[in-house]
């Protein structure tokens, strides 16, 4: 893509374009309906387009919310196609599951799980360009090859441009897979560099192409109060008052539905119920909320207190088993009779919200039989199927527009405010602006659970880790099943490695809504086990690396060919690169401390150590950290890199002073002077490395984020000999500057 | 009425005056660039330049910027060719999601303006209103840094996109 200029969209493509996807460089997001039927001109598959005048069009079907997928996987089809880069246009995919299958930014899975389809895609299309070619020039195929966005017939020195062959490239029957050859990875152009993002230069000109940017004729502005106690419905408000305000279209009360919301993305048509304020510009629906009073019906609310949570699970995993066993391997019972010594230590992690920076939005235009929404969810195809069971409507009555979100982590995964748009859209008879303010956005969350850990380790005489046992705790509505992130995760390293093992689990109270934040589950389990077992590693005398080293056992993969479990060999690869760049076992000043961690989540192995020191107030300076991963092949260099240096500093911003609070089951932090998030000066330096490997491609957006906590942890630890066990570090006192 | 200066033109809203000016950019003159974050003066995203400074805009009134130039991303650099900023933003692959990234350079190119060779304790200072949720800090950071000229400041190459 050429930094420089941005190639806009003729009036004469829009038609083409209108059943093709939206153009991200458009100028503008260009508000079309997708045609679902109708193939367009020049396309050799849902993925590529080619114009006359050269440039090479190419879907992203996954929304992207920053982890970079729609540079990630249109280079994968320019990669096989043999497209130059120079001359491809991104475009978003419509969302249409009949072309472009399951499209959704979640589990760091849009590369892995799209890597064999658009290399297809990417290649079938080379061979129909190659095969016309062939009939043209009446010469084999085999004498042909491409260069970049061209065919050439070496014997003759004849070539042809894509666009001169795509015409009739048209008319060719698609290879099936067996067909064509992929490249080798030898002859790979693109892939593996440094590619800057598709979307850089309009973001860097502010061109309207995030969801809040979306604008349609007739439109309308919303804001929708909902009760702070979270589960809460109005009952009454004083309606008539804020109708008569200046610039005020219409104030109505959705009844919706009573207590929490789930976070069953498949299947929940929750709508919270609240007070809708409608008005012809964003800013006088939101001065309204300030003359708005509503009595609402708490009774099915939640009464959370995340002060009597804590204390009634931290008393729970004080104690070495649970209400109920969850896995038990060998006889650890026996273990921890016979062992040398035992060590415990109780972990603890608060709730943490999201935070993306663009607060929720989303246009929508709904009438009895149709219904359509521009938006930027992580999961635009259950926006659809919820929206159908939510209006009672057939699939294809609902429309879904893919936009560039300002952030993801996990926040958009839910489509709540996807459905609550669709409502006010269908009360006014209109399309409908709803924008979250950012104290709903962190009152409404779907927050990061809290999790509890009661960990016990027994330790031979020689120190060798011979007994494992983890006291999950979990925050439970039902009583019966964990929140989602507070449950066990139940795979691979420690729980499988260690030869006597007992997992146990006690369930508490709680119906505030847990959500999906950043490598779920991943993230709390790997501050507690890690930082344990380097408190193994000083109880039994040994070094940090090489105690995890051994503790990690048999050189294994645990199910051979599938990338989601660990291999013990890719694992102990990272933890020597890591340490090796940072220098480990180097002589460090007096308060400073190196620290370990390392993690495997997302198909992706990876290791950090962060140098850290703390003064006598307990300031903890994050200076440096080292990353390495087998991460498997690389797709876009820079975007890895860039998703790696930002999961490091969000992690350092999430352990640092991230943590919700919640009385009477109403959130107590508003807005980021009460929830800080890190800032430029305390943002550390970065050392990215991606060992060389041959497997897949996995995800970059998530696996680089469980280690930070631990490393820095761990760095403090040996910077200043004190053990922090429950996050976010400040409730100990320490202050990350 | 307030009268003000958009990205050169002469323009007037005649709505309440107490209508922040970054809603009234983003409603009424259709400029979106701009973002809302936090309504609250906390996050940067909504930053632009108010004769010259930088500004947050979504706690500002429109009656502050009368009579007065308010430049937004959209009028940075000139149509033909990117602020070098903007340039360096590109070169350094700066953005993920991208969202604050409109703030934040206006944010870097006022301290430019003040101080073309703006030192890392002025980048760190000049920056440290916007927040990035994404963590693109070091490339923020760099890419500043290779516009001022003092590079060797901060490893500003290692991270450089070629295409």
């Amino acid at each position: 893509m050429s930094a420089g200029a941005s190639p806009g969209i003729k009036r004469r493509d829009f038609l083409r374009y209108s059943s093709f996807g939206l153009a991200l460089s458009s100028g503008g997001i260009t508000v079309l309906a997708a045609a679902k039927t109708a193939a367009p001109a020049n396309s050799l598959n849902p993925y590529v387009m080619i114009h006359d005048d050269g440039r090479i069009v190419i879907a992203a079907p996954n929304p992207d919310v920053g982890q970079g997928v729609n540079t990630a996987l249109p280079m994968i089809v320019a990669e096989e196609l043999d497209a130059d880069w120079q001359d491809v246009e991104v475009i978003l995919a419509p969302i249409d599951a009949s072309r472009y299958g399951a499209q959704f930014a979640g589990g760091s899975l849009s590369v892995r799980n799209r890597w064999d389809e658009l290399r297809q895609m990417g290649a079938a299309a080379r061979e129909m360009l190659l095969r016309s070619a062939a009939q043209q020039w009446g010469v084999p195929r085999v004498e042909l090859t491409t260069q970049p966005s061209k065919v050439l017939h070496t014997p003759s020195g004849r070539t042809a441009s894509f666009a001169e062959l795509v015409a009739a490239a048209t008319e060719q029957p698609v290879p099936a897979d067996g067909e064509v050859v992929l490249k080798a990875r030898a002859d790979y152009r693109l892939l593996g560099q440094r590619v800057v993002n598709a979307a850089a230069a309009d973001i860097v000109r502010g061109r309207p192409i995030f969801g809040i940017d979306v604008s349609v004729p007739d439109m309308v502005y919303a804001t929708y109060v909902k009760c702070p106690q979270v589960g809460g419905v109005p009952k009454t408000a004083n309606l008539d008052e804020v109708k008569a305000l200046p610039g005020i279209l219409d104030a109505f009360i959705i009844a919706g539905n009573a207590g929490p919301p789930s976070f069953d993305l498949r299947k929940s048509i929750h709508v919270a119920g609240g007070v809708a304020i409608v008005a012809s510009n964003t800013w006088v629906a939101i001065k309204a909320r300030r003359s708005l009073q509503v009595d609402w019906d708490t009774s099915a609310a939640s009464t959370d207190d995340s002060r009597a949570i804590e204390a009634t699970a931290l008393s729970a995993a004080g104690r070495p088993t649970g209400e109920r066993d969850v896995k038990r391997l060998g006889d650890p019972d026996s273990a921890f009779a016979k062992s040398s010594s035992i060590v415990s230590g109780v972990y603890a992690t608060d709730f943490v919200s999201h935070a993306q920076l663009e607060p929720q939005s989303c246009v929508a235009h709904a009438t009895s039989t149709e219904v359509e929404v521009w938006t930027s969810s992580q999961t635009p195809g259950f926006a659809q199927s919820t929206l159908a069971k939510l209006f009672e409507l057939p699939a294809e009555a609902i429309a879904v527009h893919q936009i560039r979100g300002g952030g993801g982590f996990g926040r958009r995964l839910s489509n709540e405010y996807v459905r609550e748009a669709a409502v006010i859209s269908k009360h006014m008879g209109k399309p409908v602006k709803l924008q979250w303010m950012r104290e709903d956005d962190m009152a409404f969350d779907f927050y990061r659970s809290p999790a509890y850990f009661g960990l016990q380790a027994a330790l031979s005489e020689t120190g060798e880790l011979t007994g494992w046992r983890n006291h999950v705790v979990s925050v439970s509505s039902d009583g019966e099943e964990a929140n989602y992130g507070a449950g066990y995760r139940g795979y691979n390293f420690p729980d499988d490695v260690v030869p006597n093992v007992h997992i146990s689990q006690t369930m508490v109270a709680s119906k505030t809504p847990t959500g999906a934040w950043r490598a779920p589950i991943s993230n709390v389990y790997a501050f507690a086990e890690q930082s344990f077992l380097h408190e193994l590693a000083e109880a039994a005398g040994k070094d940090h690396r090489d105690f995890l080293m051994a503790a990690l056992g048999a050189d294994k993969w645990f199910k051979p060919d599938d990338l989601a479990s660990l291999n013990t060999v890719r694992a102990r690869k990272a933890i020597a690169a890591v340490t090796q760049a940072a220098g480990w076992g180097r002589a460090i000043p007096k308060g400073r401390g190196l620290g370990l961690g390392f993690f495997f989540s997302h198909a992706g192995h990876v290791a950090e150590v962060a140098e850290v020191s703390v003064n006598a107030d307990r300031q903890v300076t994050v200076h440096e950290v080292w990353v390495a991963a087998d991460l498997g092949q690389i797709v876009n260099l820079s975007g890895a890199e860039n998703q790696f240096q930002g999961s490091i500093v969000d992690g350092v911003s999430a352990l640092a002073d991230q943590r919700i609070s919640i009385r009477s089951g109403a959130i107590e932090q508003t807005n980021f002077h009460q929830y800080p998030l890190l800032r430029l000066p305390q943002s550390p330096k970065i050392n990215v490395e991606f060992l060389a490997s041959d497997y897949p491609p996995s995800g970059a957006g998530e696996p680089a984020l469980p280690p930070v906590a631990p490393a820095i942890c761990n760095a403090v630890f040996n910077a200043c000999g004190e053990r922090i066990r429950s996050l976010p570090i400040s409730r100990a006192g320490f202050k990350v500057v | 009425m307030i009268t003000f200066s958009l990205n050169g033109d002469s323009v007037s809203f005649k709505g309440d005056p107490n209508t922040p000016l970054l809603w009234v950019i983003r409603d009424d003159f259709k400029l979106k660039g701009s973002k809302f974050g936090c309504g609250a003066g906390l996050c940067g995203a909504c930053t632009m330049h108010l004769d010259g400074a930088a500004i947050k805009t979504c706690v500002l009134p429109v009656a502050a910027a009368a009579n007065k130039k308010v430049t937004t991303i959209e009028g940075l650099g000139n149509p033909e060719a990117l602020h070098p900023l903007q340039a360096a933003w590109v070169k350094h692959n700066v953005p993920q999601c991208g969202y604050c990234q409109s703030g934040q350079i206006m944010a870097a190119a006022a301290l430019i303006a003040d101080k073309p060779d703006a030192s890392s304790d002025d980048i760190d200072q000049a920056m440290s209103g916007n927040i990035c949720r994404c963590g693109c800090y070091p490339r923020i950071k760099a890419a500043i840094a290779s516009v001022a000229g003092n590079s060797q400041s901060y490893d500003a190459t290692a991270v450089e996109a070629t295409s």
